[in-house]
């Protein structure tokens, strides 16, 4: 195994444990898409190309995008226009 | 233990909350994560009263069950006809079974002479250079009809939960028709213009060459399917429906499936008969050789891209 095999190994370890423990669901997803990523970089390694396109294709791309759409059904990710809403409400609040 | 630090400034520090750890003089989670005991399910007696009505409504009004035979003499058939096949099925499947080899002999073939022989004679039979395309689309297509079947019936199962009625969907839009997409965003759509035309010919090149270099059908369709939903995510569901609307997602779904299926059952009906099966295999290395690899790889391909784009828009929008 080469050094940077380890490297993508060690990569994938933090990876898979930040993804338990991180409190945001938006960045646990995140860090999962970077996970299928590093996975796709390492089926390379292992010489199965095949499994890296899917890896990349599905692990990377699809699921992530589904996650966002949950997170997006379940109001888990504040929408930008209510955000600026409840920046506006603050501002007025103090100006009084 | 010697420190630099006063003890209540290295009570602050990461590392003395990872000794305290280490040594288990403190769980983490307990105080933080905890699970409550569940509370018991009460129903109060209004909805169970509410439920056993509607039964009854639904079995008087709807159904009619006193007056409508035929509806009863159908159920107690589809029961009995239910079980009946169920245990056919048992009984077919235990009686192939043992004609199996037993597990883990190291003389049973398939640890030795399967593999060998997909390895050594892989090209000449199947015709196709990569030789997992060559394993799954041809030795093993029964295999991979089924994960096929699995993923029209996973849309099938997504589409019974998620689709919105199209009059409920119409009337959502003209309230906001920012609902479901950003409008105009720039960035996004400037990258989807560039991205889009080349994720989509790469997606049809990994398909038409799944025979000859790595990929197939499945990686295929979900790089497809990948550049359809960052199409419609950039330039929304209107755009996307010129091209891929409801009417083309069915003709799709349904004829890759019946394709494959008529493809993998001929070839598998004539090979079991010792037939030839008249499906020129080609020379190794071209465009169009491979015999049934390179229909299967198209029909599985849109297949994939169907399902991935479907399962985006059922989730985002509830329609296609």
């Amino acid at each position: 195994m080469t050094t940077f095999q380890c490297i993508l190994m060690g990569f994938l370890i933090v990876c898979a444990i930040s993804v338990s423990f991180s409190k945001n669901l938006l960045n646990s997803i995140l860090i999962y898409m970077s996970y299928s990523l590093i996975m796709s970089i390492i089926w390379v390694c292992l010489e199965s190309p095949d499994l890296a396109i899917t890896e990349a294709a599905v692990g990377a791309g699809i699921t992530s995008i589904l996650f966002f759409a949950t997170l997006k059904k379940i109001h888990a990710i504040q929408i930008e226009k209510e955000k600026e809403e409840k920046a506006d409400q603050k501002e007025a609040e103090s100006n009084e | 233990m010697s420190r630099l630090k006063p003890d209540k400034e290295y009570e602050k520090t990461g590392a003395f909350h990872f000794f305290r750890w280490l040594s288990g003089s403190k769980d983490p989670y307990v105080g933080e994560v905890e699970m409550q005991p569940q509370k018991e399910l009460q129903t109060q007696e209004s909805t169970i009263l509410e439920r056993m009505n509607e039964t009854q409504m639904l079995r008087d009004k709807v159904y009619d069950v006193e007056n409508n035979k035929i509806l009863t003499l159908f159920h107690k058939i589809y029961v009995a006809a239910a079980i009946v096949f169920c245990i056919a099925l048992v009984g077919l499947l235990l009686y192939t079974v043992s004609f199996l080899p037993r597990i883990g002999n190291s003389a049973n073939p398939d640890n030795n002479i399967v593999s060998e022989r997909y390895i050594e004679k892989g090209l000449q039979e199947t015709g196709a250079l990569n030789i997992v395309s060559g394993m799954i689309l041809t030795y093993r297509a029964f295999d991979t009809f089924g994960e096929t079947n699995v993923l029209f019936i996973a849309t099938c199962c997504v589409m019974i939960l998620l689709m919105v009625d199209d009059a409920i969907l119409k009337k959502q839009e003209d309230k906001d028709d920012r609902r479901f997409e950003p409008k105009n965003d720039v960035i996004l759509q400037g990258t989807a213009f560039v991205l889009c035309p080349i994720i989509f010919i790469f997606g049809i090149y990994v398909i038409l060459n799944g025979h000859l270099s790595p990929g197939g059908g499945f990686s295929g369709g979900a790089i497809l399917g990948a550049g359809l939903i960052l199409y419609t995510s950039a330039f929304g569901f209107k755009k996307t429906q010129r091209f891929f609307n409801e009417l083309i997602y069915k003709i799709a779904k349904i004829t890759a499936l019946c394709m494959y299926g008529i493809i993998g059952s001929y070839f598998y009906i004539m090979g079991a008969n010792g037939f030839d099966n008249h499906i020129p295999l080609g020379i190794p290395g071209h465009i169009l050789s491979g015999g049934i690899i390179l229909p299967i790889d198209i029909c599985v391909g849109l297949e994939v891209a169907c399902t991935m784009y479907a399962f985006y828009a059922l989730f985002r929008r509830g329609g296609l």
